[in-house]
This record gives C-alpha cells, structure tokens and sequence, in this order.
C-alpha cells in the first residue's frame, strides 16, 4: 500500500510560508552582506532581522501543531536506512529553524544593534554589546544558516527522490493543489482456497 | 634688583593658577556616548579621545570657563563597518576636520547642583549654539559633571547626500557625558 494519509491543511500552509521565508531569507542575507554601506543596506538589515523572527515565530507554530498532529506515516517501501535519515534531517531541519534566528538575534544583541520586530515590537537585547563576541557570533550565525541551506537542499532532493524515482506520494501529500496519485490497485486476489 | 624681580615673576607664575584654576578633566573616569537612531532603533556610541579643561566655581557659574576638544576618528560604534564609515568625508570627514570642539560661553545656575550651559559646538567646520543642562555632584575629592543635548546631525553636515535621509538614520542625536573633575 503507497497511498498515505495527506499532511493536515494548517501543516502544508505553514511548511510552505516557511520554506518560501527561510529561503528567502537566506538568500536575502547573503545578498545584503555583500551591498557597500548605505542607507539602503541598513534598511535591508532591518527587513532580514525582521523576517527571521517571523520565521522563529512560525517555526514555534509548526512546532506545537506538528506535536499535536504527527505526520503521516513513511510508505513502507524505504528501507530502514532511509527512514532513519529522513527522520534525522527532519529534527535537526526544526531544531535549525530555531538556532538560525537565534544566532542572528544573540549576533546582533552583541553588534548592540536592537531587532524592533517591524520597527514596532522591540525584541530586547540577550547581551551586552561586546565586539569579540560578535564577530564570533557572526560566524556561528553564518555557519548555522549555512548547514541549513544545504539541508534544505538535500530535503527537497529527497522529496524529488520520493517523487521521481520511488513515485510514491511524500511530495505530493505536503503540496496544496496536487491530487495524490489513486491507490496503488490492490493485490489480484487469489480465489479462496478451500 | 635684578633678583627681586625674577623672584616676583617666579611667585606670580606660581600663584597663576589660583587666578585662572583651569582643570584638565580625567578622561578616564569621563565619557562621550551618544545615541543615534537608525531605522528608528537608538544605536548607542562613544568616543574614546577627548579632552577638557574647565574652570568653574559653582557660586560664579557665570565666570566659567570651559573648552572641550573631541577626536572624532577615536568613535566607537560597535561595528567596524560603521566606524569605518564614520570618519569617510560625507559623515565627519576626519581627514579635514579631525576634532569637535565646544566652548561654553556661559552658564547659569538652573536650581540646586543643577547648571545650564551654551556655547558653540564646532563639528566639521561649521558653528552652531548649543544649550546643554547638567548636574553637578562633589564627591570623596572628585568633581562629577553629567548632561546631554541633542543636536540635530544634519545642521552639521554629518552625513551628507544619499545619508541625509532622516528616514535611517535620524537627525537627532542625543549626547550624554561626563566628566570628572579634581577638586
Ligand atoms: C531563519 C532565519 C535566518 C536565516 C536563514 C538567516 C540567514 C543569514 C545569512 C545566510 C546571512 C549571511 C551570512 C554571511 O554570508 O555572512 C545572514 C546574515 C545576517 N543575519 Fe541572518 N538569518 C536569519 C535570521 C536572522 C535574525 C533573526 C537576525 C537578527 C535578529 C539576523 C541577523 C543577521 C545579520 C545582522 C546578518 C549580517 C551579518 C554581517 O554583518 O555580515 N538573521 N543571515
């Protein structure tokens, strides 16, 4: 039996405004750090510092919903091998949406640069300016969301995988508009023997 | 007669300091910080070379002296981005006009151990009054002075052209020191 259960509406929507934010993000990140100073890379600063802790926002989200609501179980064809990685890379992906807006939220406390969330809501200062501390905060910044963007790398080359090569259902379950493929036609049945 | 004399200018140039008490402030015990907003979040700063020399007796506030002389290439912002930024010709321009200077030109009493004080603030070679309010505090052998002002940025030229837009960085900059003084 291929055919799984679908992701719940509420799980696809945030995975998706996620996955558009993160890499967005990171993106955004390693653009702007490259920019000459100027108003504009200050302003962009901004917006990046500002994205990342809507992206801790909706990670804490998808955290609660996802312990309320497991995902569909694998199909049963991967082996124990793949199931293992799978599982893996799916906690340390969620642990890494939290750690990559932390370590630009402890970076930019140190920098002595406050986040106001939209230049509304300020988000106070974990530490003490402190330039040491932030040039090596910068680097494990610079490090975290880099492991993450080779893990989503690797996360929608599986879910590629699933779908191209395996042909079962795991991408399709997660995305809104795709029809799951029908059920695998069942087993020919054997007349009963008697 | 020769003698007398030399020792009279001797006893005069000794006893000057009595007439004029100018004081060298300790700089290691002051400060110059200055809170600036950008994108509407105060970001905090200081200067870490400076120097003062203050005559002041607080029953004749009005006879005060003071001068003080800031080095604008010694800003520290936090990011090494920013300083770098700092002294280039549209913000400071340190290679032109490496020091701030304020000279009070008077001050006047604002209630108990509190003093006002106005003058011309010299950055970038252009003058402007200012007004700033401080308090005054003895204490075991040391004289502390604290205020602030605001000034506004752009009066100065203190960034120039696509920097002068309020909406990054604001035109208000908040100052607050403090100096400490010998008694
Ligand atoms: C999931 C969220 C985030 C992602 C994926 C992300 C990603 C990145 C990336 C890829 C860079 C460029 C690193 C480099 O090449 O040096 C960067 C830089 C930066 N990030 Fe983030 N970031 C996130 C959240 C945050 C948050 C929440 C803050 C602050 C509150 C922040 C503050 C910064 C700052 C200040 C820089 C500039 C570093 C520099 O000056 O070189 N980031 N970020």
């Amino acid at each position: 039996m291929n055919y799984t259960e679908r992701y719940t509406r509420t799980a696809i929507a945030l995975h998706w405004i996620a996955a558009v934010l993160i890499v967005g993000n990171l993106s955004w990140g390693l653009y702007m750090t490259g920019l000459e100073f100027s108003p504009a890379k200050l302003k962009y600063y901004s917006w990046h510092k500002w994205t990342g802790v809507t992206i801790f926002t909706i990670a804490a989200l998808r955290l609660l919903w996802r312990l309320r609501h497991p995902a569909p179980a694998l199909p049963g064809h991967m082996p124990a091998w793949e199931r293992n990685a799978a599982h893996v890379s799916h906690v340390l992906l969620y642990v890494l949406f939290f750690a990559a807006p932390l370590s630009g939220w402890l970076f930019s406390s140190a920098v002595g640069f406050q986040t106001v969330w939209f230049g509304v809501i300020p988000i106070p200062d974990l530490l003490e300016k402190n330039r040491e501390l932030a040039e090596t905060l910068k680097l494990v910044h610079r490090s975290i969301t880099y492991t993450l963007g080779a893990l989503i790398a690797l996360h929608a080359a599986a879910a590629v995988k699933h779908h191209v090569l395996d042909r079962d259902d795991v991408l399709v379950r997660m995305l809104p508009f795709l029809k799951q493929r029908p059920p695998a036609p069942p087993p020919p049945t054997l007349p009963e023997t008697p | 007669m020769k003698r007398t004399s030399l020792l009279l200018a001797a006893a005069l140039l000794a006893a000057a300091p009595a007439f004029a008490a100018s004081q060298k402030i300790d700089t290691s015990k002051s400060f110059i910080r200055f809170v600036s907003k950008q994108m509407n979040v105060p970001v905090e700063g200081k200067f870490k070379k400076f120097e003062g020399n203050v005559d002041f007796d607080p029953k004749k506030p009005e006879a005060a002296k003071a001068e003080f002389e800031v080095e604008l290439g010694s800003i520290d912002m936090g990011s090494p981005e920013g300083e770098t930024e700092a002294v280039r010709p549209l913000w400071f321009n340190t290679a032109q006009f490496p020091k701030a200077k304020f000279v009070a030109a008077t001050v006047k009493a604002a209630g108990p151990n509190k003093y006002e004080a106005a003058g011309a603030l010299t950055i970038k070679g252009i003058s402007q009054n200012i007004t700033t309010s401080f308090t005054l505090n003895d204490a075991s052998g040391t004289r502390t002075v604290e205020g602030t002002f605001t000034l506004k940025r752009l009066q100065f030229k203190i960034g120039e052209k696509q920097w002068a837009d309020t909406e990054t960085v604001a035109d208000d900059v908040l100052v607050k020191y403090r100096f400490v003084l010998p008694l």
